[in-house]
């Protein structure tokens, strides 16, 4: 690149990641101001490139400005927000029962764990139990769309790098889970499956069985995502050693779920403080060793795995009894707050919920896994290169609609 | 609109009539119908008055207004169900709290089996790095805050702070005005940078000593803060969509 002392009409070296919102949208519909100062030039070879929010690789709305020194990252911002429909400020004017659906729009392939979180907080709140048989029915669901979420990441990621067949073998794979869904509880994708207190529906014959056929079904098939991707020359080395994050920088930011676990860092909630019926189950953490995207991909193997360890148990073990605890009609929890989590497919995801003694609740606070995990992304692509930068967006899984809620 | 907002405003409302009726203390159709106390006395000779059981068709209802009005004391002697209550929490932690601020550690509780501190906002920053440096509590969960617009200093700003080693969770808290500014607590987990500039962005709280306080989830040049309690449902910045949008209104 030639050394340009001033920035050429129409070129964008001047703006940087510093460069106020105003002054670009100033830029892109006006053209370049007049320079007030030398120092309004930067450094000729920074180029800044926007990704997004229309862009494949983003999975969704997200836009990444990314300045660029040729291939190499010098920095990124992220600009959220295109998806926020205020759920928070909704669940306030909704009483507690009613705010349970939209709790499955926000990590909308994996609305299971997002009832999961927001029931069981309730119930601490009310300080009611779902019953064991609900608890049973609520960790083979919620394994089940850990399963899916999982498929859904490796297909799309597999994609985003630039393996296509993964993608196909996933999306079958898991649509015999959605198929399990829709005949338990009618939908498909946001499921709203659980209610507060334990289980809407009975299990429907032949549930079980449809359990272990599905069991029987996958097992041979992560054998078969393994034997495309493990040892394929072209994934290595788009994955080994891209987007490194040490175990120290991922506590430091906060991130939580596989991406913590492939840093080394051996901690799972459903371990740590278990929630439903976890504490009854034998199953294994999984950990990476050096926090690049190999490691990742390595460790949501693992967990696809362990999951199925966990259906396996649970799903020959469902005790009898009822799937509604004793919860009232009207809710309304006693004056006080909780804050309650749950290991979902992306992390830790957590509900703060403020109750007045009211119908509805005073505040619920939403602590999505991938809006924190996304925050991480800057110091995991400073340095690499600009496709890196794609192979690490879908290596975190993010949602979008959890990230703008 | 206005009634139910103003409810809303009103956190604890005491309606002395209004009976917690919850699934187990719902009154039964005994209660309902008067049939086990009515305070109808009981006529000479134990015989009841041909009008008070004059037998009528089977399908007719028992529930007649003026009847419903009698078991309500019943009904609501046990009202709400008083929470369980918080405790106080006695830990190390809160005795090195205790030793280096003194009354600056306002509370220290523990609701739900869940530990929590309530801050003077003076002290906030130095008990939070405290924390941070010396009690292993490395990873910060989240930072989120409650509207409280009766109270004289109306936000609360919530830290939630995690252990591994500990394995134990902890809150929190201290009250601001809208005049005062929480401290920024980036310097001391990374992750609070995210997360302090949502509640920026939602309640308008700014931070001291956040390296880049913006807006994260609303547009840059959206006015007000939609999770302060004065904010409606369906309020918008009408200007901003009318310029950028280009429409009257996002309903």
């Amino acid at each position: 690149m030639s050394d340009l002392s001033k920035a050429p009409p129409g070129s964008t070296a001047h703006l940087d990641l510093d460069t106020p919102e105003s002054q670009i949208q100033t830029y892109l519909h006006h053209g370049p101001a007049p320079p007030q100062d030398e120092k309004t030039y930067l450094d000729a070879n920074e180029l800044v490139l926007n990704m997004g929010p229309q862009h494949p690789s983003t999975h969704g709305v997200l836009r990444v400005i990314l300045r660029l020194d040729g291939e190499k990252v010098l920095g990124t911002e992220c600009i959220i927000g295109y998806l926020h429909r205020g759920v928070e400020k909704i669940a306030e004017n909704r009483t507690y029962t009613m705010f349970n659906p939209y709790v499955d729009r926000m990590d909308y392939v994996a609305a299971i764990s997002n009832g999961l979180g927001y029931c069981e907080a309730v119930e601490k709140l009310l300080n009611v139990q779902a019953p064991p048989r609900a608890q049973y029915i609520r960790v083979i669901l919620a394994e089940l769309n850990r399963l899916a979420s999982h498929m859904l990441w490796l297909g799309t990621h597999a994609l985003d790098i630039g393996a296509i067949t993964p993608l196909f073998y996933t999306f079958r794979d898991r649509e015999e889970i959605l198929k399990i869904f829709e005949k338990y509880c009618g939908a498909r994708l946001t499921t709203h499956a659980f209610r507060i207190g334990g289980c809407q529906y009975e299990t429907y014959d032949g549930f079980e069985q449809d359990v272990i056929k599905f069991l029987k079904f996958v097992r041979p098939k992560i054998d078969e995502y393994e034997e495309l991707l493990t040892t394929n020359r072209i994934w290595v080395e788009r994955t080994r050693g891209v987007g490194v994050l040490s175990a120290a920088d991922a506590i430091d930011f906060g991130v939580t779920g596989p991406v913590l676990r492939a840093s080394g860092v051996q901690w799972d909630l459903r371990k740590a403080q278990p929630y439903a019926a976890y504490a009854q189950f034998d199953f294994e953490v999984p950990v990476g060793r050096n926090g690049d995207t190999y490691d990742r991909y390595i460790v949501r193997i693992a967990e696809l795995r362990q999951s199925l360890r966990i259906i396996e148990q649970a799903v020959g073990a469902i005790p009898e009894g009822p799937i509604m605890g004793k919860v009232p009609k009207i809710m309304r929890p006693p004056v006080g707050e909780v804050y309650h989590s749950i290991e979902a497919p992306k992390g830790e995801l957590g509900y703060f919920i403020v109750s007045d003694g009211s119908t509805q609740p005073w505040r619920v606070r939403v602590r999505p896994p991938s809006f924190v995990n996304l925050q991480a992304l800057d110091k995991m692509v400073r340095g690499a290169l600009v496709a890196d930068v794609v192979a690490v967006i879908g290596t975190i899984d993010i949602v979008l609609g959890e990230v703008d809620r | 609109m206005a009634d139910e907002k103003n409810d809303r405003l009103n956190p604890h409302p005491e309606k002395p009539g209004e009976a917690q009726r919850t699934g187990e203390d719902a009154p039964t159709l005994e209660q309902w119908t008067g049939a086990t106390s009515s305070p109808q006395p009981m006529p000479q000779g134990g015989q009841a008055p041909a009008t008070a059981s004059p037998a009528p068709h089977p399908g007719a209802t028992p529930l007649k207004p003026e009847e419903k009005e009698t078991p309500k004391p019943a009904a609501h002697a046990p009202s709400k169900p008083a929470g369980p209550a918080s405790q106080p929490w006695e830990d190390e932690l809160v005795a090195r709290l205790r030793a280096r601020f003194g009354s600056g550690v306002r509370e220290a509780g523990s609701y739900l089996g869940q530990n929590y501190l309530v801050l003077d906002p003076s002290i906030a920053y130095q008990s939070l790095a405290l924390i941070h440096d010396e009690e292993e509590f490395e990873y910060l969960v989240d930072v989120t805050a409650v509207h409280y617009p009766e109270r004289e200093s109306p936000f609360e700003v919530v830290w939630i702070l995690y252990s591994f080693a500990k394995n134990q969770r902890i809150r929190v808290k201290a009250c601001y005005t809208e005049a005062e500014a929480a401290p920024s607590v980036v310097s001391l987990w990374a992750t609070a940078n995210w997360l302090e500039r949502e509640v920026f962005d939602m309640f308008g709280i700014r931070f001291d000593g956040h390296p880049d306080l913006r807006r994260i989830l609303l547009p840059d040049g959206w006015q007000g803060h939609p999770l302060r309690k004065d904010y409606g449902i369906i309020q918008q910045d009408q200007e901003w969509v009318k310029i950028n949008l280009g429409i009257e209104s996002g309903q």
